[in-house]
């Protein structure tokens, strides 16, 4: 009698479909994610146990350095074009549309429009290594509410955020606030990370 | 099917039979590296989101505003004073003869922000009538502590508090204050 013998495979399963599958998030994940640029100042945000997420677009952020500076940044090509275009006119300040191009592909921008001219004619690379002064901010020269402006105008959508490092002097925060409250900003983001503690405001009995 | 295959006379009229592999590849690498990728992209995205806070100041326009300040029992009002160096100060009702110091803790503001808040329901009823904080940041203050402040007031659920400067009588009564304890009086 001959013995049956098992059909002796190696137990290996098709991976293909997986790998597909998983080949199709890697690439969805790699081209949905935005890619922090490079900022041109550190800033250590401060932590609350805000749940709130800030939306991915339409955003104006204003980054408070721990020194004081004013950091000017929005999202947007379009929109950003239009914020430098009216602001060179506002300033009589004679950008080329290469500098304009440059003033779309930066980061967080802080320089007084009357050094704009030169800071953008360096591009984009050397930016990284130029200690911005800040855009100005108090009551005698208040650029930055023409920013704002400007930014409300070309976004009409426009969402402010406030980022704010940890060691922000309270005075500088609060004229920022001001400048806000002066433009009828009177709803605001304040960019915070989570914190660090389980607790969760939820979960805290009344 | 009974083929025998003659070993060691391969030159002597036999066909040479190359051998059939499998044309299969060892995958296991590629989706190793294909499941890394996928969580360091899944894992980056949902932490990049930064959390916000959001925050309402009034209106000047609105002619709401501009009439007369709203009235609040002084019983109702606590006051909170951001001070420098992390120093956080607080005195109830709005007598700050009664100054003390406190911290951003758990032990520290929040226990005392949620007993104010028991007593003043307790006695007022709560809902339209409960406590009112008063945040008064000193120029030495950073942002840290104002964002701290308001995040508490969102912890412990107060409804109403204000943002507002500190007047000469809260400056003087903490540079009394800390004259008092031994310390540098903070400068101005």
């Amino acid at each position: 009698m001959a013995k049956v013998k098992p059909h002796r495979s190696a137990p290996s399963i098709d991976m293909t479909p997986m790998v597909d599958l998983a080949f199709l998030l890697v690439t969805f994940f790699m081209l949905t994610a935005k890619f922090r640029p490079d900022e041109p100042v550190q800033i250590v945000t401060p932590a609350s146990h805000s749940q709130f997420k800030l939306p991915e677009s339409g955003v104006l952020v204003l980054t408070i350095a721990n020194d004081g500076r004013v950091f000017y940044d929005m999202d947007g090509k379009d929109a950003r074009y239009r914020v430098i275009t009216a602001m060179a006119e506002k300033y009589n300040v004679q950008l080329s549309e290469q500098e304009k191009t440059v003033f779309v592909l930066s980061p967080s921008v802080a320089v007084p429009m009357s050094q704009m001219k030169s800071f953008l004619a360096q591009g984009v690379k050397a930016q990284k290594g130029i200690k911005q002064p800040g855009i100005p901010s108090d009551t005698a020269n208040n650029e930055l509410k023409d920013w704002i402006i400007q930014s409300r105008i070309a976004n009409p959508t426009l969402r402010v955020a406030i980022k704010g490092d940890n060691e922000a002097k309270y005075p500088k925060v609060n004229s920022v606030m001001k400048t806000l409250q002066d433009l009828n900003v009177t709803i605001f983001n304040l960019i915070t990370n989570a914190e660090a503690d389980a607790e969760k405001p939820v979960a805290k009995e009344n | 099917m009974a083929e025998i295959s003659q070993g060691g006379g391969g030159d002597k009229g036999g066909k040479v039979r190359s051998k059939k592999q499998s044309t299969r590849i060892d995958m296991t690498p590629m989706v190793d590296l294909a499941f890394l990728l996928l969580t360091f992209f899944v894992l980056t995205t949902s932490l990049n989101k930064p959390q916000t806070m959001e925050i309402r100041i009034p209106d000047k326009d609105d002619p709401k505003n501009q009439q007369k300040p709203i009235e609040i029992n002084e019983e109702r009002a606590i006051t909170l004073l951001l001070s420098g160096e992390n120093k956080l100060y607080w005195y109830p009702k709005i007598n700050p003869e009664t100054l003390q110091e406190t911290d951003y803790g758990v032990d520290g503001i929040r226990k005392i922000l949620e007993e104010n808040e028991a007593k003043i329901n307790a006695k007022f009823g709560g809902k339209e009538q409960s406590m009112f904080v008063f945040i008064k940041p000193m120029d030495d203050s950073n942002y840290k502590n104002m964002v701290d402040i308001l995040d508490e007031m969102k912890v412990v659920d107060i409804k109403k508090y204000a943002l507002m400067e500190p007047t000469g009588q809260d400056k003087n009564i903490i540079n009394q204050y800390a004259s008092s304890m031994g310390a540098t009086t903070p400068t101005e």
